[in-house]
């Protein structure tokens, strides 16, 4: 990989359309629906609701109207010389979702999903949520469009992400703690799920990310697409050519995905998702589905899942309760599968190592989830040199993670973050790891969490 | 030629539905669990459908979730469940594995079905894989001469309702109620007028599932259908500690439903 591809001049100016899913929502050898009968009719009404909707002036014009006036789209593009100091000297652009309202990119999608369940006359909808963005998200579209709104969460992710509860309480949603299974994201998608089947005929089930049953790996894709869109033709205004890497986190994938989706055609494009790696791969304790996991059926489609011999879902362990999912998108098996993306792990303490540095030099506190894509832009742009340019899906932002931080970095006996001089060094960040005394300390403070 | 058939088959000539008992592998224990499939049996269950534990059951309610939560904790495989279709097929019922998807397909579907037959199985249940995603299945299980049950719900059109029988073997799993498994009140016309639009479609038993504990409610729904599917009943007979001996009390109670009205439909 040459770190100055070269882009033709008569590159696209306008994004193409993946040749994927088919008819019946397969991507290659995945997603497809694997559901209760009960559900077919519902997932074959929605399909053909989103179908016509999305060719509908009126509802292109609606839905453009809301992404301007009510998100604030487009969302900036910020390049962050001081955090690319600590990235090989490569050029880094954030792609600013943390700036949409409701401060991350889950907005984009939950729009959509709200109009359509307008379109299709039900009065409720239902969703799952993990780190509580998407339901935070789907509360607001709830509220702003007259819908009744319950959202199922993961007893453990309540606790991890109270403020986002109470969010959603103001909001006048119903949040109901879930406490089958590993009481995270996986078990509130099963319950959403159980609801939904039993309430079908009044209500939507408007999920999160670019997983479950066709066509919601479609519709989301779609939902989420403008961020790629946005910043592809961004950075060919500003730099007159492609970056040479786009770079997203992955736990279900809707946000990476998003920012993929426009540059898939563009071959010389790299293509980076980060996975939650937790602990490291290597202990058994993390959420990276693709780089440890393999193929199989969860929540309604083939694809890259975590489980054991017997087919049953491992749970997940990540800092970042957005990450904490044993599954992930069809469409991420596919691009993994052809080549077309890379996924890598990265740590929770990479994670956190890069969630003090781009609070520290450019003043911005990310999700601790978008901190996974930027560690990987740390990595990634040492290997590729000085004249790279990453462009990095910064797709929420931190308010909701500030005690996790304090407690990883052990701010409750302190007046200010230090993570301590290893992040300051390159040596140490390529290690992986944080690994000066002040960092082991908030290693183990992490733990408590 | 299929024993699921046969056995229903065999039912309806007496001027009866069929009984089929729901009950997982693996709670409270293997060995618990094969007893109370022993125990079905032996008070009138015709048909035994050994649940496979899943981690991510999402067509069952709090009662399955509960007692299939113990069993995927202890590690209960397909190896078990095998061994569980071996003592149903001693004990004299037609053994069939109701499992999701992602068991089978981790296990390996040809193997899976090879293994299944030699065990005495007659077939299997999928919940939660329709015959639209259901090729290696399809395959599998007419070479190795197993029945497959997929399932019909309310909300199904005319059109899946003759697709999905046609690709059934053994009977056609009639989803009484929009909603997951658990004992209800009430069974409700639902399941009536699912398995009148059902029986326009095809000749194939049509069994009734979700929501039948007792007898009463099992006789109602042999009024009209040709098995009646009873699986939280069963379950809690275990949670709440009463063992094998509620479990075949259970079945006798249901087995006397099945047998009060003989108007089974034709």
């Amino acid at each position: 990989m040459t770190t100055s591809a070269v882009h033709p001049p008569e590159q696209r100016l306008e994004s193409a359309q993946p040749a994927w899913p088919d008819a019946t929502g397969h991507f290659g050898v995945f997603g497809g629906r694997f559901v209760p009968e009960a559900l077919v009719a519902a997932l074959d009404d929605l399909t053909a609701a989103f179908e016509a909707m999305r060719v509908d002036p009126a509802f292109v014009e609606e839905f453009a109207a809301l992404q301007r006036d009510y998100t604030g789209r487009p969302s900036p593009l910020t390049e962050v010389p001081r955090f690319a100091e600590h990235c090989g000297g490569a050029r880094v652009l954030l792609k600013r979702e943390d700036l949409n309202h409701t401060g991350s990119h889950k907005i984009n999608n939950v729009l959509g999903q709200a109009l359509l369940t307008k379109r299709i006359g039900k009065q409720r909808v239902i969703a799952e949520t993990g780190a509580g963005q998407h339901g935070v998200a789907t509360a607001t579209a709830a509220a702003l469009m007259g819908l009744s709104c319950t959202v199922y969460m993961g007893e453990e992710d309540t606790r991890r992400q109270a403020l986002n509860v109470a969010r959603m309480r103001l909001l006048g949603a119903e949040v109901v703690p879930v406490t089958t299974g590993s009481r995270t994201l996986k078990d509130a998608i099963n319950e959403a799920f159980r609801d939904w089947v039993t309430n079908v005929e009044t209500t939507n089930y408007v999920f999160g990310t670019v997983a479950g049953p066709h066509p919601f790996p479609l519709m989301v894709r779609e939902f989420q697409r403008v961020i790629g869109d946005e910043a592809r033709a961004q950075v060919l205004e500003r730099e007159g050519r492609l970056p040479d890497a786009v770079l997203a986190c992955v736990g279900g994938g809707s946000n990476a995905i998003g920012i993929f989706t426009a540059f898939v055609p563009d071959e010389g494009v790299r293509l980076v998702g980060l996975e939650a790696a937790g602990d490291g791969v290597e202990t058994g304790r993390h959420a990276a589905t693709i780089t440890g996991g393999s193929p199989g059926v969860l929540h309604g489609a083939r694809s890259y899942l975590l489980q054991d011999d017997n087919g049953q879902t491992v749970e997940s362990h990540s800092i970042s309760a957005g990450l904490d999912y044993p599954g992930v998108g069809p469409e991420h098996s596919h691009l993994h599968d052809t080549g077309r993306a890379e996924y890598r792990p990265v740590t929770d303490a990479e994670a956190m190592e890069a969630f003090a540095l781009l609070s520290r030099t450019e003043g911005i506190i990310p999700a601790i989830e978008s901190a996974h894509a930027l560690a990987g832009a740390m990595r990634l742009g040492r290997e590729l040199g000085p004249d790279a340019v990453l462009l990095v899906n910064l797709s929420g932002r931190g308010d909701k993670d500030v005690e996790t931080a304090s407690r990883w970095f052990g701010l409750g006996d302190r007046s200010e973050v230090d993570p301590g001089p290893g992040m300051d060094t390159d040596q140490h960040a390529t290690e992986g790891a944080v690994t000066s005394g002040e960092a082991v300390r908030g290693r183990d403070a992490g733990s408590q969490a | 030629m299929s024993a699921l058939e046969d056995r229903i088959g065999a039912a309806r000539a007496e001027g009866r539905a069929a009984l089929v008992a729901y009950l997982p592998v693996g709670h409270p224990t293997v060995e618990d669990s094969i007893a109370a499939m022993t125990a079905a049996v032996e008070g009138g269950a015709d048909v035994v459908e050994i649940g496979v534990p899943y981690s991510d059951p999402g067509m069952d309610g709090p009662v399955i979730q509960q007692a299939v939560d113990v069993a995927v904790r202890a590690g209960v495989g397909m190896r078990d469940v095998l061994r569980a279709v071996e003592a149903v097929a001693a004990a004299g019922a037609v053994p069939v594995v109701m499992s999701y998807w992602n068991p089978i397909e981790r296990y390996g579907v040809e193997r899976f079905a090879t293994d299944l037959a030699a065990a005495g199985g007659a077939g299997a249940i999928t919940p939660d894989l329709i015959p639209d995603e259901a090729g290696p299945w399809l395959a599998a299980s007419d070479a190795a001469g197993l029945d497959r049950v997929f399932l019909v719900a309310p909300s199904s059109t005319d059109a899946r309702l003759a697709a999905t029988t046609a690709a059934c073997r053994g009977f056609v799993y009639a989803a009484s109620t929009m909603g997951v498994t658990g004992t209800r009140a009430t069974v409700g016309d639902a399941a009536e007028r699912l398995v009148a639009r059902t029986r326009a479609v095809t000749d194939k038993p049509v069994c009734v599932g979700l929501g039948v504990s007792d007898g009463d409610q099992a006789a109602e729904v042999a009024g009209f259908a040709d098995g009646v599917i009873v699986g939280s009943a069963y379950v809690r007979e275990l949670l709440e500690g009463r063992g094998p001996e509620g479990v075949r009390a259970l079945s006798a109670q249901l087995a006397e439903g099945v047998r009060r009205r003989s108007t089974v439909a034709p």
